[in-house]
């Protein structure tokens, strides 16, 4: 079967990837050459196409994550020649398009490296820090039933909208392994601002911010020395905006703290 | 056997308040006493698991993603429905349920459906408080927009990203428990079977997915919120790793399955490129208020385009057929999702599909770019647009959209009982993993709805109705029926791993979604029915002695857990299909070429089959028994859905 573009060649690759059986030993990196690569095909497709020739001739094929294959879920997530999602800005790794690259190329492909992100395997990375940091205090303590009418709290469009923004993060850790601290700062600031911008989560601001950056900060993520590179790698655009607010939101709480903790 | 829907007597509008009545209260003190499994963590085991938690319960959440935000539902679009009436436009919970069952094409339970309607309006709330960021007004209230099947604007939205918003808000409340030690959540873990203890759902045996460990987990009741069966297709518009392995297996050990072959396929979908596709993407059904859609005339202009010897361009308007607007003069290119589907289908089917595979037609914006400008259609569908670029690498605004319809929705699932209980004791299913809801045909914004309703709102009380009754001693899985089930799941590990052919799960995977997009999917017929009967038990014994994997099974695999989900589907497959070879008639998803009005229309037989029909296994490779649940419709009356 053809492809939507009659005219488009296929491709032949040399792909660079990282091999590694577990978190307890070493990885290295493995070249493979795959054929008749259309430029219709998704990044994820090519490795498809890889996986399902390892298969057939007997051998591992490459584990890496990925599910709904649209952009939002965040699965996603390769370091494709020295670039978190690689070459495409405001794209994850599942959006990029095999026509973004050449008959001939060479592409490297590793995961995402930082200590706070142990691999499971090969491109397979473990990722459960973000959840703990979320468990610290991304949330606004109320329980199911006795909310008041939802119109009740009238929120201004601007704010809403920022808010919003702020909270189209999907979780990828783009931000993370292109760090060179391997800082979350970008992660962590984008759920912080949500709920200092939204009048629901003013109540718990103080602890909210302390908690997780305590978190943070114990699951070895590094430190903040504001290069930016994070918000240029973000495939959704999360703002450095978030990390400003974050920092007033933090000095705010530690100079009044009410933190018991 | 008898199925009983326990629904409460009484005027339908009264039902549920008393229903919350008349159920049993665990005492608070004993809560603590209780642990609840539940498997899923998208918007109904999230919200489920959370609320549970919150009332004292001790829950034990699974899910086979690393993390409980990745569940499908993160990716739904359009939106939420609520009977709020904000917009004074006339809505009512009333009109949310009739139009629910209306679009259901009668074929939904009204008792479930009136409870829907009634707890919709607190979810809003819930979320709003939750701090999901919804859609605003420049007054600061929320906004609405107006979906298909319905007059009145009552769907609360996030942008393009509502499923998203409300599952970081249930997500939310989730890691809360998790924080407070309330929940246990184990991810990266995959249910692979059922415990049942002395006819009751006593625990799961699963598969932790970075080590291959089997592991034992009992507790006094299971939910299951595992979501849609759709991949059985192959292709469609859910996420790669969505599978019916956790329904299949608690279906074999006891849980009739309901209307299998209410399937929703979406007329607008970007089409399949090549072999190795591996997914479909949704356009928004929204696109059809501004575009047209059109084939060449003839099958010889149409295959020079696909082979590139002429360009769209080329196409005199003469010699385009506008065919919705033709066949549908009154509805024109806003006809129902399952014509526009069917006729879709019907082109490509007679060689006038265009794209490299013939199998696409054309969503043209030419008219309203000329009469409004592109900017004003950048300003209404501009994300879309981009997505479509991206992908197709195609400009939108300069050549026609290309699109097909796509599998998208599962209406049919576990039976329950208006308490959500399958006919397995102290076993619930919520969210798509049921069936109790849509009837044949879901409306758009009405399954986030769902999921939401039964988790916050429904088996917080039904559970603890049957928990009541339940003896708060500690569960064990020291009962030998854990054992045997994890020896059974062990042992299957071990055959899928040991057979040694040639052809992968994806191969398969494939060839089964072949069989199911041709046979059982827009349009069915007894004979196709059969003949796809015969070739996927064909396919199944194929499987089972040529399948290959490597590695182990004690380590991360990916495609031993891809070649577990496509067994499973091989035998789901096999039962939709006769469901739908049993159901003779057409109503909404389910279209049987042989039933169906002189103008191509669904033809209902309301006589025959006003049932709900729930399959029964009854033994490896053995027909399932039919049990039917009559639908009695006391409040609407039951009319022909007209497109004209
Ligand atoms: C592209 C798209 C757009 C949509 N847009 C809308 C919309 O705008 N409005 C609307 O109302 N609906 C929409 N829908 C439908 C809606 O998104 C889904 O029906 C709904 O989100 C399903 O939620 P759920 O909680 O039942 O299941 P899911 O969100 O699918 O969650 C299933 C959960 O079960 C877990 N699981 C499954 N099996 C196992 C197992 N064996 N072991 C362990 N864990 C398991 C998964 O890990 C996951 O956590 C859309 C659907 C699609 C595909
Ligand atoms: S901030 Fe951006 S890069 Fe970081 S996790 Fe969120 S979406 Fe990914
Ligand atoms: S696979 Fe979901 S974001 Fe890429």
């Amino acid at each position: 079967m053809a492809g939507s573009n009659p005219n488009a060649k296929p491709m032949n690759l040399t792909l660079k990837v990282w091999r590694q059986r577990n978190r307890n030993t070493a990885g290295s990196i493995v070249d493979y050459q795959v054929k008749d690569i259309s430029p219709d095909m998704s990044f994820l497709e090519m490795l498809d196409v890889l996986n399902e020739d390892l298969l057939r001739q007997g051998e591992e094929p490459v584990a890496f994550d990925h599910d709904c294959r649209e952009g939002i879920c965040g699965s996603c997530n390769l370091f494709i020649n020295g670039r978190a999602h690689g070459p495409e800005a405001g794209t994850t790794t599942c959006q990029l398009h095999m026509r973004k690259f050449s008959d001939g190329d060479t592409i490297t492909i590793e995961p995402w490296r930082s200590a706070a992100f142990p691999v499971n395997k090969d491109l397979s990375v473990d990722r459960s820090a973000f959840d703990r940091i979320i468990q610290a205090g991304g949330y606004i303590s109320i329980n199911t039933g006795g909310t008041p009418d939802a119109n009740e709290i009238p929120i201004p469009k601007d704010i809403a909208d920022r808010a919003f923004e702020a909270a189209t993060c999907i979780a990828c850790g783009a931000c993370v392994a292109s760090c060179k601290n391997s800082s979350a700062m970008l992660f962590v600031s984008a759920k912080v601002s949500q709920l200092a911008l939204l009048p629901q989560g003013h109540v718990e601001r103080k602890t909210r911010v302390e908690n997780m950056v305590a978190q943070m900060d114990k699951e070895g993520f590094g430190a903040c020395s504001n290069i930016g590179s994070c918000a240029a790698e973000c495939p959704v655009g999360i703002s450095l905006e978030n990390i400003a607010i974050m920092n007033r939101e933090y000095i705010n709480a530690k100079a009044t703290s009410n933190n018991l903790a | 056997m008898i199925l009983d829907s326990k629904i409460p007597e009484g005027p339908l509008a009264e039902k549920w308040d008393k229903h919350k009545f008349n159920v049993k209260l665990v005492n608070p003190a004993n809560k603590r006493k209780y642990d609840v499994i539940i498997v899923g963590t998208g918007l109904a085991g999230a919200s489920a698991a959370a609320s549970l938690a919150e009332l004292g319960y001790n829950v034990k959440a699974f899910t086979y993603h690393d993390s409980p935000r990745r569940a499908h539902s993160i990716a739904a679009q359009g939106g939420i429905n609520a009977a709020k009436n904000y917009q004074n436009d006339g809505d009512s919970v009333y009109r949310l349920f009739y139009d629910t069952i209306k679009g259901g094409d009668y074929r939904a339970r009204e008792a479930n459906v009136y409870r829907l309607a009634q707890v919709s309006v607190n979810i809003i709330d819930q979320c709003v408080a939750q701090g999901v960021p919804f859609a605003r007004e420049y007054g600061g209230l929320l906004a609405n927009r107006s979906f298909g099947g319905a007059q009145v604007s009552r769907t609360f939205y996030a942008r393009g990203q509502t499923g998203q918003q409300l599952l970081l808000g249930a997500y939310s409340a989730l890691s809360r428990q998790v924080a407070y030690g309330k929940v246990k959540l184990y991810t990266r873990s995959e249910m692979l079977d059922l415990v049942v203890v002395d006819g009751q759902a006593r625990g799961i045996i699963t598969r932790n997915l970075i080590t291959g460990e089997i592991e034992q987990h009992a507790a006094h009741a299971v939910v299951l919120a595992t979501g849609g069966y759709g991949n059985v297709f192959y292709l469609s518009t859910n996420a790669k790793y969505c599978n019916a392995t956790a329904a299949w297996r608690a279906h074999k050990k006891g849980a009739f399955f309901a209307n299998p072959c209410f399937t929703q396929i979406h007329p607008t979908c970007i089409p399949v490129s090549g072999d190795y596709q591996s997914k479909l993407t949704l356009m928004s059904e929204s696109l059809r208020n501004d575009g047209r859609v059109w084939v060449p005339a003839s099958k010889e202009t149409a295959e020079r385009l696909r082979k590139g010897e002429i360009r769209v361009s080329d196409i005199k308007e003469e010699d385009r057929d506008y065919f919705l607007e033709r066949k549908y003069p009154a509805f024109g290119n806003l006809v129902p999702r399952d014509v526009a589907s069917r006729n879709a289908k019907q082109m490509c089917d007679e060689g006038r599909g265009v794209g490299g595979s013939g199998l696409a037609v054309f969503l043209d914006f030419a008219d309203v770019i000329k009469r409004n400008g592109a900017e004003w259609v950048s300003q209404k569908y501009g994300n879309l647009f981009d997505m479509y670029a991206k992908i197709t690498g195609e400009n939108p605004y300069e050549q026609p959209m290309r699109i097909y319809p796509a599998v998208h929705y599962t209406m049919g699932g576990l039976w329950v009982d208006y308490n959500l209980q399958t006919t397995i004791p102290g076993l619930y299913a919520t969210g798509e993993c049921n069936f109790s809801d849509h009837g044949a045909n879901r409306l758009g914004a009405s399954a986030l709805m769902q999921g939401l309703a039964d988790g916050y709102f429904v088996i917080p009380y039904t559970i603890g109705d049957y928990l009541a009754q339940t003896a708060p001693k500690p569960v064990t899985t020291e009962h030998p029926a854990f054992k045997e089930a994890e020896a059974e799941v062990h042992a299957r590990v071990q055959k899928l791993m040991s057979i040694n052919g040639t052809r992968t799960p994806a191969d398969f995977h494939k060839a089964l979604g072949h069989i199911m997009w041709e046979y059982c999917g827009m349009a069915r017929n007894a004979e196709g029915l059969q003949h796809a009967k015969a070739e996927i038990q064909k396919l199944r014994r194929e499987f089972w002695s040529d399948l290959k994997l490597t590695g182990t099974d004690q380590e991360m695999n990916q495609m031993l857990e891809s070649a577990g989900r496509v067994a499973d589907f091989l035998e789901l497959g096999e039962l939709m299909i006769d469901d739908a070879y049993n159901r003779n008639e057409s109503c909404g998803g389910h279209f049987r070429e042989e039933y169906q009005t002189p103008e191509g229309e669904a033809l209902r037989d309301d006589e025959n089959f006003t049932y709900v029909a729930a399959w029964q296994f009854n033994g490896e490779n053995q027909p399932e028994i039919l049990n039917k649940e009559e639908l009695r419709f006391e409040n609407v009356k039951l009319t022909q859905r007209s497109y004209k």
